[in-house]
């Protein structure tokens, strides 16, 4: 239990100041208990982006002079700092988006209209975000293809035998969530990974909600694809990730067409630009990346067998004292080693919205609503729930808080 | 903000134990409202007869300031006739946009509670879900005669 000290959490939070800014309604500081939606943001990546614009910006890779040359270095420096992150072979495997739904939409929509011809499947699990499921759905529209979804059991699980039973050389892609954002349950993508592939199909794994607590080694899972967003880990919005294997992305057709993506254009042709290029029309995100790439020399400071070990003990901790609140239900494993810090729970008679708003009264910070997972959340037989998701630089003092307020919740709703 | 006393007795009240909460089984003008963002759900059932709500109830599914919101709003308008109880329409919505005098609010009676919904922007749908379905079912029987 005392393993959690090693991260000094208290020199930690001093990076958080949002985390240390009381409310001037009510002299409280926030429980901040909504990472899996976005988490906050250290001094060093705010810096990081404030010295960018300040000493570093042009339009990269396209100027002719220092300062665009310096934007160009800083942008592509983290492009291998991200392919390190994930142990990708090469840095052009990594290409920068707004977030993970833009990685997904790029897939669907190039990766789509590369492989998809009638009569073809994509595979998606039942419990995919929004972001995973609808650009698919599009996909298999516009080439007569067909999605087929694979359902886990109640508490989360999709054993191999239910991956299997879905799969068939129809399949050519097969898209699933590393980690789900309603379950927190974490998929066995190695095993599935390799069945997919025994079948031809291609396989993108959804790491939104994996990459920033766990280490995702994209050489070793063997996925083809992974998506991710910098906000859900430190970094700033509007910078994502798409990885790929080399071969497929430089087979693939552009996404967006523009700036900044071409070789050469003349009225009747053009030739695109190398991969990644290819795939980043218009001016990029720079700032973002800087960001991003700061987000991640912060991770690797402490590194993500403690960043684990930590967020494990927070989440048994939560775990153990929710399941004791009268009229709770808690969705997903029974076992809090299953939930990766992320714990989707109902509260009898009172609605989500309800709760989320008496938790805000005592500036507790949670998630209520559908998750942007309505086919999950119907599986389940629930339309809204709520949900707290955990970081490493929460405390137990912010679940106190949360449990708190939850005991007496129920009572404050006349029940 | 301390919403402590947002969340009231009569609210919670009205949420727990609606007296309009049923199917109405001679009801006329049937009109479902839905919030897709936030899952509330209500179908409002009237019986309007020569441009009287001769009676009203509601079934569904939300939070409490929706469920509570509309009934309320069945304790207003059953009774009353169309232009009067699109006048309270009127009101409500203002007084959840802000600008409403203390004469009006006092016509709301009960419903006057979720004023303070007016500093709640995430909470403004769940509030006037009833009212705007009942609104829905007006112009709908305009355009039926």
């Amino acid at each position: 239990m005392a393993t959690y000290e090693k991260l000094e959490i208290e020199k930690i939070r001093k990076d958080f100041l949002i985390l240390n800014t009381a409310f001037k309604e009510t002299g409280r500081t926030p429980a901040y208990l909504d990472n899996a939606a976005t988490t906050q943001k250290p001094l060093s990546v705010i810096n990081a982006v404030e010295k960018y614009y300040k000493e570093e910006n042009a339009n990269p890779l396209r100027g002719l002079y220092k300062l665009s040359v310096a934007a160009t270095d800083v942008y592509e420096e983290a492009r291998v700092k991200t392919a390190e992150f994930i142990n990708a072979e090469k840095a052009q495997e990594i290409i920068f988006t707004r977030n993970a739904t833009e990685s997904l939409n790029l897939l669907a929509s190039s990766l789509g209209d590369m492989l998809l011809k009638e009569g073809d499947e994509i595979v998606v699990t039942i419990m995919e975000h929004h972001s995973n499921m609808l650009p698919w759905r599009a996909a298999a529209k516009r080439h007569n293809a067909k999605v087929t979804y694979l359902y886990c059991d109640e508490k989360g699980k999709i054993t191999k035998e239910a991956f299997e039973a879905v799969m068939s050389d129809k399949v050519k892609i097969v898209s699933m969530a590393h980690v789900s954002n309603v379950l927190g349950v974490c998929n066995d993508i190695k095993t599935f990974v390799s069945i997919a592939h025994k079948y031809g199909a291609l396989f993108v794994a959804d790491g939104a909600q994996s990459v920033p607590h766990m280490k995702v080694d994209v050489l070793d899972l063997d996925v083809d694809f992974l998506a991710f967003s910098g906000h859900k880990m430190l970094a700033p919005m509007g910078i994502g990730v798409l990885y790929g294997k080399y071969k497929y992305l430089e087979a693939m057709p552009p996404f967006l067409a523009g700036g900044e993506m071409i070789e050469t254009v003349t009225l009747d042709d053009v030739t695109y630009a190398e991969v990644p290029h290819k795939f980043e029309a218009g001016t990029v995100n720079a700032g973002g990346a800087v960001g991003l790439s700061a987000a991640m020399d912060y991770i690797n400071r402490f590194g993500f067998e403690q960043i684990e070990e930590r967020e494990n003990f927070l989440t048994s901790y939560a775990f153990e004292k929710m399941k004791e609140v009268p009229g709770i239900t808690i969705y997903g494993s029974d076992d809090a080693k299953e939930h990766h810090g992320i714990i989707t729970f109902k509260l009898d008679g009172v609605h989500p919205h309800d709760v989320a708003y008496i938790m805000d009264s005592a500036d507790v910070n949670l998630r209520a609503g559908h998750h942007c997972a309505q086919p999950l959340l119907k599986y389940l037989k629930t339309l809204s729930t709520s949900r707290i998701s955990l970081a490493f630089y929460n405390t137990t003092g912010d679940i106190d808080r949360f449990i708190e307020e939850l005991v007496n919740l129920r009572g404050k709703m006349g029940l | 903000m301390e919403q402590k006393p947002f969340y009231n007795e009569i609210l919670t009240d009205h949420n727990l134990h609606p007296m309009h909460k049923y199917k109405l089984e001679d009801a006329n003008y049937t009109l479902e409202g839905i919030n897709p963002s936030c899952g509330d759900d209500i179908i409002l059932q009237l019986k309007i007869v020569d441009d009287v709500i001769e009676d009203g109830s509601f079934v569904g599914d939300g939070c409490a300031i929706s469920q509570a919101s509309a009934d309320m709003m069945l304790d207003l308008i059953i009774g009353k006739n169309k232009d009067e109880a699109l006048k309270l329409s009127d009101i409500f919505m203002r007084m959840i946009k802000g600008s409403v005098t203390e004469e009006e609010k006092e016509m709301l009676e009960e419903a006057g509670v979720l004023q303070d919904v007016s500093h709640m922007p995430a909470r403004v749908k769940c509030a006037v879900l009833g009212w705007h379905t009942m609104d829905e079912i007006f112009k709908k029987q305009q355009s039926e005669k």
